[in-house]
């Protein structure tokens, strides 16, 4: 079942891989110091920042994941970009930008350092490069294994040898190769993945069709093992983004209030993502001066808005073709091997002695996943005139479980000839590589600035620390392929990188937002506050647990206090509690402790001290200010069409 | 930063964008090919305006050449 390239396709993608190298090549002359290597010295123009502060969050997170939570939840899913990711950005880019660039901080956590102290540094330069490693594993196993679907491409082949592309441009180049090859990225991204999108789109009948058959499916979940068989969601539960949420967690697939989602997922994850995460913040601050800094996220914003089109709609087209029966699709099951597919066959053919009830079942335990009654059925009963080959597509399309990762690879697959094939393939794992050349920059930033010369070898050579960004990267990427081994247990990554985002993230927003905003927050506070809040985080995980998981790594193993209707709302209401403790804590600590430093030295960090920016050299209507709040209007704009 | 990224997008949409018109041109009464892709040559009209995007940002990339001082550019 793999797919065969042909030689345009293989051309396209060295002609690619061979791009992405020879930028790092190109830049390798301009490295002399470590600042070059890891901050790129505050040289890039704007257009290029934005596009790339996009491009590094463009890794499996959002093509893999946001298709998959398209299938499994529908345009309800574009919550993630018009509540969380743009409002988020725009207030980066008015509020937030003007601290983390005019303090001539090199890195969000040394900016915790200039506000509040060294601990509150470590604390969250430790759990950041934690984090990027993380993330960077999680994207590196997605894509391996959809290589290893697609072409048949051995796993642990495809993993080293795209970790050494990113590897090989990012150690030539830096921060600049990473920045720059990003916004090749982005274009590659959006022209690979375009025509797929328009190609599935034509093939359901277009957007309207699209929506009637998905309504269908919505009166009948369990038709297509969506849901258990005989529950309903209401009728619009794919097709609108608000009414199904606020009917409650029960009508939408989410399982998510509209508390939860508006305060969970738009204030405080997305906040705590785009405002304070160095891997898009670092983008932003390698621009050329404040004008672009505070641009930057706004250039970002335009595309990202209309991200969903490229990203959930593929999933909604993959719900839609799969309740198509004279479409010869289905989203993909999770990857059984060729043995068990094989050994199964066996049992079917034998089967045709036993009960049906019996017969069902040896066959669903052959296979070790939930099956189709009625195909397993038929296909026993037919057994005796089918080939091998039949039979194991029979099994195949048998298997009543998803795995939604696999979506947009599956949609590749069914519409793309040679040629486009490669284009797309390209596309995937150009987004791989932007995600995990950004983990990885951000990484050896963090490391070398933030651990290494702060705590381990102080006023060393620039030299020295130079050799150690690029010692830094070389480890980093070493590790995430670790992770990446241990990510490959994991179903659908996009809920652990939320649950880690909540862990981490989610307290982080309200130590930026009373370090920004409140001269009185003092270092104490602020450090208690976000162990706090990481520890509730750890808490809230342990004691809650979403409906039909098994206490253990899913959470609730000190005991089940309270069962979410689905993992999203517990991560959502997980991220709240941690923020709120944050909150009391560093403000409850901070009124009892004494302040370490004085307005003075607070100035260019703190809001009420800082003089306000003016932006008189802008015309009107390029203003941040002006800029926000246009984007702001379109989001708004944007959720009423979807309502 | 010394490279102008417009330069490497630009040739390698062109060179892509060429290569996918040549081979959609040459593979065009290839219908069972193209079966896949709703009887669409998706190569060749997606490899024409591939090339039309590297030409345009090479052509950007030139323009900024002449004129160093150009909008953006401090």
């Amino acid at each position: 079942m793999h797919v065969q390239l042909a030689w345009p396709d293989y051309f396209i993608l060295l002609a690619y891989t061979g791009f992405v190298i020879g930028i790092g090549f190109a830049l390798r002359k301009y490295l002399k110091s470590s600042s070059d290597f890891l901050t790129s010295g505050r040289s890039i123009p704007t257009w290029v920042t934005g596009l790339a502060f996009i491009s590094a969050n463009l890794g499996a997170l959002e093509l893999v994941g946001m298709a998959a939570s398209g299938a499994k939840y529908g345009i309800a899913t574009s919550h993630f970009y018009w509540v969380g990711a743009i409002p988020a950005m725009v207030f980066l880019a008015i509020f937030m930008m003007p601290f983390y660039y005019g303090s001539k901080a090199r890195s969000v956590p040394e900016y915790l350092k200039l506000r509040f102290d060294e601990r509150v540094r470590a604390l969250n330069a430790v759990a950041f490069a934690v984090m990027t490693v993380f993330a960077s594993g999680i994207s590196m196993n997605a894509l391996a294994k959809l290589l290893n679907q697609l072409l048949g491409w051995n796993y642990h082949v495809a993993l080293w040898i795209c970790s050494g592309v990113v590897l090989l441009y990012v150690l030539k180049g830096g921060l600049t190769s990473a920045i720059y090859t990003e916004v090749l990225q982005f274009f590659m991204i959006v022209l690979g993945f375009a025509p797929v999108v328009y190609l599935g789109l034509k093939d359901v009948g277009g957007w309207g069709a699209m929506n009637q058959t998905l309504q269908g499916v919505a009166a009948n979940p369990g038709a297509l093992h969506l849901k258990e068989a005989g529950t309903t969601y209401a009728s619009n539960a794919w097709s609108s983004a608000w009414q199904p949420l606020l009917a409650g967690p029960a009508n939408n697939p989410m399982g998510v209030d509209w508390f939860a989602m508006v305060f969970g997922l738009g204030f405080v994850l997305s906040f705590g993502y785009w405002c304070t995460n160095f891997l898009v913040v670092q983008r932003a601050m390698a621009a050329r001066n404040m004008t672009a800094a505070r641009n930057t996220p706004l250039v970002a914003a335009v595309p990202k808005m209309l991200f969903p089109i490229l990203v959930i709609v593929p999933g909604m087209i993959a719900v839609a073709l799969t309740s198509m029966p004279n479409k010869g699709y289905r989203i993909p099951p999770p990857i059984i091997s060729d043995q068990v597919y094989a050994s199964a066959a066996q049992v079917v053919k034998t089967a045709g002695t036993l009960e049906p009830a019996a017969a069902f079942h040896a066959v669903s335990d052959a296979i070790g996943k939930k099956m189709d009654q009625q195909k397993v059925a038929a296909l026993v009963q037919n057994a005796a005139t089918l080939q091998d080959d039949q039979i194991k597509q029979g099994l195949y399309d048998a298997v009543a479980e998803y795995d939604y990762d696999g979506v947009i690879l599956s949609l590749v697959k069914k519409y793309c000839p040679t040629g486009l094939l490669g284009l797309a393939l390209t596309a995937l794992l150009a987004s791989f590589m932007s995600g995990m050349a950004g983990n990885v920059t951000a990484f050896n930033t963090v490391w070398t600035y933030d651990l290494y010369q702060a705590y381990i070898a102080p006023k060393k050579s620039d030299q020295h620390y130079f050799w150690m960004g690029q010692a830094a990267t070389v480890v980093g990427i070493l590790v995430s392929i670790l992770t990446a081994y241990f990510a490959s247990r994991y179903n659908n990554a996009m809920d652990i990188i939320q649950l880690v985002f909540g862990f981490v993230n989610a307290p982080l927003f309200a130590t930026f937002l009373l370090g920004m905003f409140w001269a009185r927050c003092t270092g104490t506070g602020a450090f208690l506050g976000l162990f706090g809040g990481i520890g509730t985080s750890a808490l809230f995980h342990a004691l809650t647990l979403a409906a039909g998981n098994a206490p253990g790594v899913k959470g609730g193993y000190l005991g089940v206090l309270k069962t979410f209707p689905s993992e999203m709302a517990q991560n959502f209401w997980l991220a709240t509690f941690a923020f709120l403790a944050c909150f009391g804590l560093t403000l409850g600590i901070s009124l009892v402790t004494r302040r370490t430093k004085t307005n003075e030295e607070l100035k260019g960090l703190v809001y009420s001290l800082t003089p306000k920016i003016k932006d008189q050299d802008a015309p009107w209507c390029l203003r941040p200010a002006v800029v926000g709040t246009v984007l702001i209007l379109a989001c708004i704009i944007l959720n009423i069409i979807f309502w | 930063m010394g490279l102008d990224i417009r330069w490497p997008i630009g040739l390698m949409f062109s060179l892509v964008g060429l290569l996918m018109a040549i081979f959609g041109f040459a593979t065009k009464n290839d219908s069972e090919m193209y079966a896949r892709s709703l009887h669409i040559n998706v190569n060749l009209i997606w490899g024409i305006i591939l090339l039309l995007f590297g030409a345009f940002m090479l052509f950007m990339a030139m323009r900024q050449k002449n004129t160093p001082a150009g909008p953006g550019e401090k």
